[in-house]
């Protein structure tokens, strides 16, 4: 009887510990949705469809928009926004740009990471178009101007004036540097994440 | 009359207090005040929360300490039997979440403050680098790296025989400080290129990690002019005890003025990088360059520490081919902790840190490394 | 051991032991056996990881590094850590649990005995694996415990060493916990129902369910480590698309009820040793049933208080701080219900209770300094300062290092059937107690002027204090190993017996036994009569 129960209570607390080792997996999608709904690390949200900006123009707000780029050490790029900042109002959609130069004489493919401060903001903050949510592969010495479009919600809260919107180039490991299919590789599709 | 006696004892109680409070500051007892209206609030919630703890902590253990007196056996005392009471339970209970209540309130408040980071007027960009630290003022197009003070760094190498009480602000000194205007809002924005770490001054009243691959925000507003020093915070590797962090704060028009020269600086070194330099200037400039850039991990001497940071005297990199050693500094080696400097220091610095690792600790190549052979490199 | 083993079989001829050495050790399937390779293991990593401390506290006697690179130096800090919480604190407690709960609810044996075998012997071979990474090429790990990436992957090869070691040491745990909840679920004498359990099992059942819901997640985030670094995958790597905060989530998530694994066993013991010597039933002991189980929950639910500087938004970081806060309340109830039990008690002071009431003072500090760091803008100064480093070690040593020692001390006669030397034992009491605080008060002071932790250097305004630490720390591991020396004695040497009943006051079922308990307990169960039990002490 006790030696039943025993082994009862064994298998159950087993399946609990293989449950919650699952669990820690899980824990990897699950930060990432609950991140997409606290803004917690202030990673933006992929692509979205321009349809779904037909919200308002809130002409009564102007919101300072910051660019910061950086270049990882492993990237012989260099990589600037032509503006420093630039204002926009809440449900405008706005487009800035972005150079990036290819110090080598052969191809290099990297990918850009970004990133918003407030991280709160990056709810509020979308991008239609972003040279960010595909690898970007230039020739030797190949210079490039990419553009970023997107759009900072009305819903923003009222207490953020200023955001900075940051990206970071990477290389790109492993990337095939010859074939130009590369450009069009959905890095939102590659990542385990979706971020882009 | 009575009354009059206990007032003046208290008042000569609480004048005592007082005194051991500065007292404690004076001997770096306690937590600094910093020169920020929210290092000053930190200070205020932090010596609230201490007190309270201070006075529950009388009380439980002054009733232990009673008890263990009053109630021992060699007094002879019979035990009482009582196991609970269901009052002293609840209150106890109660007691305490007021006192936390009491707590939260005013560290909400501070918290609120200190995530009000707009209308800052300026922003400095922080990335932390293993070891050492880049700043960019975004507006004025100043940027510039601080490392650890090479007499620091001289002093703390293993078997240096440099005593560091010789050495002024050992490990808290830096080769160039980040310099900011006083009685202005600045907010930061801070990451980091390789590993996290934490940027941290004290008198500022926080810290923030530096997390590669996102951007952190915080601000503060320095009311009195003066030299602030920190440290990194986050454990990030082997020299994560010396990468100080120097604060110096300057009134806005001393302030403008140094931006100006900054400014200056970077339109000749940008030309310097063109013209031809002599084996001895770069041999000069190279020897402060190797000490603040090279020195942390390939030692001053040139030895290393090996296999992970390899010796230079007489190395093949840096007795062999210019061309390679070269590509080595620029791009760095992946995979190890030789990072790439292309894009790290000018060209000029590379090229004199290359001309003086060819030239010393017994290296005789006798080869001048030009600023335009880094440009040349660089684009491959 | 041996010895003991043999002189003991000439007195007892029904204690039917194995004879030969390995059959009685390394095949052992006897909770006792096993509680005791718990205990001696414990003692050898004690040992071991206190080594490590010395030469921290070497290192930082004085400014400049005089004795060690940098990078030992960080390997010294993490491998202290890893060796004093997997190899010390928490096989400790296992340990005793083996010994005692059995004995404790009338059980003769624990439920799943070559089960406990096995969860004892993959230990050694764990931490053989993980000192071994100390004499490899790419050296011991140097992130520090918490094995933050990006840091900790930029390690060599022995990284993977570290990783199995600690699935080992987490499969030990698990199945450790697994055992005693089974022993305690399903094997309790007739009449002991679970409110009438002692409270020592009433803490080790909810450690028990903590450590089978959190060492798992610690494998995974591990895992994830290791596939991180070895086979290309970027769960924490920001260009791969991952976020290297998102480990410190999870490890959290594991680290915050790890802390409380090593703590509530501490109370449970105190539990058992305050009463005992207070000659009076344990103060409310329903509420402190509750109280441990809040604390347990608690625990889930706060982890982001350990990382309060990567940046959240506003609301998480009240959330957390709140919620933290909060956990001072059932700890508080805690403390009061010793002082009460205290009180109007006829207290006697033996070793076991100075050890108790140490414990109750100085684990209160750290826990005072913990609500200090709970509250968010303070903790923007305190984080990673050695205020911390102090907040830490007083709940750990003073806390659960103390309460293991005052165990030991406590049921030693029960084990050995011989008391220990009273004199030495509290010479070592009063010899740790002060250095003790010698070691680590200063640390407070420190962290508050602004000196960071896991450095292995320090400005010279920081001189003094660190001194004062590296004296006390001297002190304190020489104290340990006297300690060592007291247990020899008691075990081997000492000709004072003890008797059935060790302690006056002390009323548990483990007391009904002779001593040294004999191989096998409670074969039949005792029976008790349900209305003279009460907090598991019989009346």
């Amino acid at each position: 009887m006790q030696q039943r129960s025993n082994k009862r209570t064994l298998a159950t607390l087993v399946l609990v510990a293989f449950g919650m080792f699952g669990f820690g997996f899980a824990m990897v999608p699950l930060y990432d949705v609950f991140c997409e709904i606290t803004g917690l690390n202030g990673k933006t949200g992929g692509r979205v469809a321009a349809t779904e900006f037909n919200s308002e123009v809130d002409e009564n707000r102007l919101i300072t928009v910051q660019f910061d780029t950086a270049v990882d050490s492993g990237l012989p790029w260099d990589f600037e926004a032509e503006k420093l900042s630039m204002k926009v109002r809440p449900g405008e959609l706005a487009e800035a740009y972005f150079t990036a130069k290819n110090q080598l004489s052969e191809p290099v493919v990297g990918h850009a990471v970004p990133s918003v401060a407030p991280s709160v903001a990056s709810l509020y903050f979308a991008k239609t178009e972003c040279f960010c949510f595909t690898q970007q592969t230039l020739a030797g010495n190949e210079e490039k101007e990419m553009p970023v479009r997107f759009m900072v919600s009305p819903d923003l809260p009222e207490n953020v004036k200023v955001l900075t919107l940051s990206y970071r180039f990477y290389r790109s490991a492993g990337a095939e540097v010859a074939g130009a299919e590369d450009k069009s590789k959905d890095i939102s599709e590659v990542s385990s994440d979706g971020t882009g | 009359m009575l009354n009059k006696a206990l007032n003046s004892r208290l008042t000569w109680l609480v004048g005592l207090l007082a005194f051991a409070g500065t007292a404690m500051a004076d001997y770096g007892l306690n937590m600094t005040e910093g020169v920020t209206p929210f290092s000053a609030e930190v200070y205020e919630l932090h010596m609230i929360i201490l007190w309270i703890c201070v006075v529950i902590g009388i009380g439980v253990f002054g009733a232990m300490f009673y008890s263990m007196y009053a109630h021992r056996k060699s007094r002879g005392v019979e035990p009482a039997q009582f196991s609970h009471s269901t009052l002293a339970e609840v209150l106890w209970t109660v007691v305490p979440i007021a006192i936390l209540v009491v707590m939260a309130i005013p560290a909400t408040r501070v918290l609120i403050f200190m995530e009000q980071t707009t209308d800052a007027e300026m922003t400095v960009k922080i990335t932390g680098y293993q070891w050492k630290w880049k700043y960019e003022y975004m507006e004025d197009g100043v940027e510039f790296i601080s490392s650890l003070h090479p007499d620091s760094n001289a002093a703390r190498q293993v078997g240096s025989d440099i005593d560091p009480a010789t050495v002024e602000n050992y490990l808290l000194d830096v080769d160039k400080p980040l310099v900011l205007p006083t009685n202005t809002k600045v907010r930061f924005l801070i990451t980091s290129d390789d590993v996290i770490h934490a940027w941290w001054v004290p008198a500022l009243g926080w810290k923030r990690d530096a997390i590669p691959g996102f951007i952190n925000e915080a601000w503060t507003e320095i009311n009195e002019p003066g030299t602030y020093r920190g440290q990194c915070a986050e454990l990030c590797g082997k020299d994560h005890g010396f990468m100080p962090i120097v604060v110096v704060a300057k009134s806005p028009e001393e302030y403008a003025a140094w931006v100006a020269e900054q400014q200056g600086d970077a339109v000749a070194e940008t030309e310097a990088a063109q013209r031809e330099w002599s084996f001895d200037e770069l041999m000069d400039r190279g020897s402060d360059v190797y000490a603040a850039q090279c020195a942390a991990c390939h030692k001053p001497d040139g030895t290393g520490l090996p296999p992970a940071f390899p010796s230079l005297a007489s190395s093949a990199v840096a007795t062999g081919p210019v061309d390679a050693h070269i590509d080595l500094v620029v791009n760095g080696r992946p995979g190890t902790a030789m990072q790439a400097f292309g894009n790290l220091l000018s060209d000029v610095d590379v090229a004199a840190a290359l001309t003086y690792t060819r030239n010393a600790f017994g290296n005789e190549t006798g080869d001048a490394v030009q600023p335009k052979q880094i440009a040349d490199a660089k684009r491959g | 051991m041996s010895v003991t083993a043999t002189e003991l079989d000439h007195h007892d001829d029904h204690d039917h032991k194995p004879s030969g050495f390995l059959d009685r050790w390394l095949f052992s399937t006897n909770h006792k056996d096993i509680g005791t390779l718990y205990l001696v293991f414990s003692l050898v990593m004690f040992l071991i990881g206190g080594s490590m401390a010395m030469i921290i506290r070497a290192e930082l006697f004085q400014p400049g590094l005089q004795l060690v690179q940098p990078d030992f130096f960080n390997q010294m800090t993490t491998m202290h850590a890893l060796v004093m919480i997997f190899g010390a604190v928490m096989p400790a407690f296992v340990g005793l649990a083996n010994w005692m709960i059995p004995m404790m609810i009338g059980a003769p044996d624990m439920a799943l005995p070559r089960m406990n075998n096995w969860s004892f012997w993959l230990l050694p071979f764990a931490f053989a694996m993980l000192l071994s990474t100390l004499f490899m090429d790419s050296g011991a790990p140097a992130a520090g415990w918490t094995l933050y990436p990006p840091l900790s992957l930029q390690g060599g090869n022995s990284f993977a060493f570290v990783i199995f070691a600690i699935h080992l040491m987490g499969i030990s745990s698990i199945m450790g916990a697994i055992n005693i909840i089974a022993t305690i679920l399903n094997m309790r004498a007739p009449g002991m129902n679970l409110l009438k359990m002692p409270l020592f099992v009433w803490t080790w059942l909810i450690t028990a369910f903590l450590l089978i819901a959190v060492m798992p997640v610690l494998a995974g985030a591990v895992t994830m480590l290791l596939t991180d670094k070895f086979f290309a995958t970027s769960f924490f790597n920001a260009a791969g698309g991952g976020d290297p905060v998102m480990f410190q989530h999870i490890f959290w998530f594991f680290g915050h009820p790890e802390v409380y694994i090593m703590i509530l066993p501490a109370f449970g013991i105190v539990s058992e040793i305050i009463p005992t010597f207070a000659r009076k039933p344990l103060f409310g002991y329903v509420s402190m049933v509750y109280a441990t189980a809040s604390i347990a929950f608690l625990s889930f639910i706060v982890w982001a208080h350990h990382m309060f500087t990567v940046g959240m938004p506003l609301g998480g970081e009240l959330y957390f701080m709140y919620a933290t806060m909060l956990i001072a309340v059932p700890t508080g109830v805690k403390v009061f219900n010793w002082v009460s039990t205290m009180w109007r008690g006829a207290m006697t002071f033996e070793t076991p209770m100075l050890w108790a009431l140490a414990f109750v003072i100085l684990f209160t500090i750290g826990g005072f300094s913990g609500l200090m760091l709970a509250i968010v803008p303070a903790d923007f100064q305190y984080h990673d300062t050695y205020f911390v480093v102090a907040h830490f070690h007083y709940v750990l040593v003073t806390g659960a290092i103390f309460a293991i020692i005052a165990g030991v001390y406590y049921w030693l006669p029960k084990w050995t059937g011989n008391m220990y030397n009273e004199t030495w034992a509290k010479i070592h009491f009063w010899w740790s107690v002060i250095s003790v605080n010698v070691l680590f008060f200063p640390q407070h002071f420190l962290g508050l002027a602004g000196m960071p932790r896991r450095i292995p250097d320090y400005s010279v305004q920081f001189t003094e204090f660190n001194q004062w630490s590296s004296i006390g720390g001297f002190a304190f591991g020489l104290a340990q190993v006297f300690f060592a020396i007291i247990l020899i004695h008691a075990c081997y040497y000492s000709k004072k017996k003890a008797a059935a009943q060790s302690w006056e006051g002390a009323k548990g079922l483990e007391w009904t036994i002779p001593s040294p308990a004999p191989h096998h307990t409670f074969s039949t169960p005792p029976k008790i009569n349900k209305d003279q039990l009460a907090a598991g002490h019989l009346d």
